[in-house]
């Protein structure tokens, strides 16, 4: 008969915590940064110049249709071959930054072809400038259509994120394999991060749907 | 001692795909059937079937896969059962799969108009010849698309199963890298084999939503 023993967890559960803060950071800075990437990916895509888009495409194609950890193992383990070394922290960055910038890419692109070429057209007939036409006629409504992907492509890259443990990055997967390495109560620790990360995950769904509430509870114009 | 990376590792790693496509069929196959207990539970009068569901899914759809793997690997000593990686990786990602699968076959079947229930309903047709001849063959045609999208999202998946020791693809990768310390060319191969997977599959779904659109809008 298996005999539980939460002591080592409840012992160490300021370092979890820590653990959950560094997790936090790491998935925050990552989709900021891999939203920079997405909106330039697909600014890229939906400009006509064949060969950036061509470029785009394979980059969202070769993400999309490979596993995380093969990505994260390339760019840590791989890349200091062609003379790029990072340390482990950024790599798992880099690498987070890389992903999700592939997904967002297409749901910006679907945000921007969601916005019809009338509401466009008429803000040049209102002599927007093209910069303010981009942002007031396309970019907000746009956000607001895919306001729903992002948030939950968010909530995916922070559970993907627990991944870059593997390459001994320190986040809350790290820290609860740290506190195995020393106690040996795999399950009772697993089960700790696990409650950790699906609390996460809860709470910034609901604040996520806060924010939609004070952000785009406007009417919907169609 | 490193040696070269040689075509003996290309073909091991060639080799290891094997154990990438068992993974994922177990799980797609064990997911098919949780997925539509979970989407009937989902769907279903019974309150209490409804939460059952919506707990279940809501737990592994908010909890990453590599916590589900460890947990059903570390679950299996708590249960007495010998640890295997095989065992471990195929339970985890079938409780995995059987979320997501689910989850989009819920949608599908709430996508199918109200009134083809009522009126199978009125013909004094049982839940199951319901089910079975109306709501059913109409949902799949919704389902299909996203249910291959989530195939590629399963086979990436199963990268995972490496963390704990089981030999697939990733593992095979990372065992032939030890041997030759190639990483760039060993991961480059790797994913490469991997895109050979995926790539197809997402196509398919592409195309398949395409045409589920037109038939949408006519």
């Amino acid at each position: 008969m298996y005999r539980f023993n939460f002591q080592p967890v409840f012992d160490n559960l300021d370092m979890l915590a820590h653990g959950a803060w560094l997790t936090v950071q790491l998935s925050s800075l990552a989709m900021a940064i891999g939203l920079v990437v997405s909106v330039l990916g697909a600014v890229a895509k939906t400009s006509g110049i064949k060969p950036l888009r061509w470029i785009v495409d394979a980059y969202v194609e070769v993400i999309r249709n490979t596993p995380f950890l093969i990505q994260i193992f390339f760019i840590f383990f791989g890349l200091p071959a062609l003379g790029i070394s990072m340390s482990h922290n950024t790599a798992a960055l880099v690498a987070l930054v890389v992903n999700v910038g592939a997904y967002g890419t297409e749901i910006i692109r679907a945000g921007i072809e969601s916005i019809p070429q009338g509401q466009i057209e008429a803000g040049r007939a209102l002599a927007l400038s093209p910069v303010q036409i981009f942002r007031h006629v396309v970019l907000k409504p746009a956000l607001r259509n895919i306001y729903p992907s992002l948030t939950s492509q968010f909530i995916y890259l922070m559970l993907t994120s627990s991944v870059v443990s593997v390459i001994s990055a320190t986040d809350l997967a790290a820290a609860g394999a740290d506190l195995n390495a020393r106690t040996f109560a795999s399950f009772e620790i697993y089960l700790v991060l696990t409650v950790l990360y699906f609390l996460l995950a809860l709470g910034f769904s609901t604040l996520f749907a806060t924010l939609r509430r004070v952000f785009f509870d406007y009417p919907a114009g169609r | 001692m490193i040696r070269e990376f040689s075509s003996a590792d290309v073909l091991f790693i060639l080799m290891a795909i094997r154990w990438t496509l068992i993974l994922s069929l177990i799980a797609f196959a064990g997911g098919a059937v949780g997925g539509m207990a979970l989407a009937l539970a989902r769907t279903s009068q019974a309150r209490a079937l409804r939460w059952i569901s919506i707990a279940f899914i809501q737990v592994f759809q908010g909890t990453p896969l590599l916590m589900q793997l460890f947990l059903v690997y570390f679950g299996l000593a708590v249960l007495g059962l010998p640890i295997d990686p095989l065992l471990a990786a195929a339970v985890a990602l079938t409780l995995h799969a059987s979320a997501f699968l689910g989850e989009i076959w819920r949608g599908a079947i709430q996508a199918v108009p109200q009134g083809q229930s009522e009126a199978a309903t009125a013909l004094a047709l049982s839940y199951g010849d319901r089910m079975r001849h109306v709501v059913l063959p109409q949902a799949m045609r919704t389902a299909t698309a996203p249910t291959v999208g989530f195939l590629v999202q399963l086979i990436k998946g199963t990268s995972l199963a490496s963390i704990i020791g089981f030999t697939e693809l990733t593992r095979a990768g990372q065992i032939v890298n030890n041997a030759t310390f190639q990483p760039f060319l060993v991961f480059g191969t790797v994913a490469v084999f991997y895109f050979i997977l995926c790539w197809p599959l997402s196509l398919l779904a592409r195309r398949m939503e395409a045409r589920m659109r037109l038939a949408v809008t006519r």
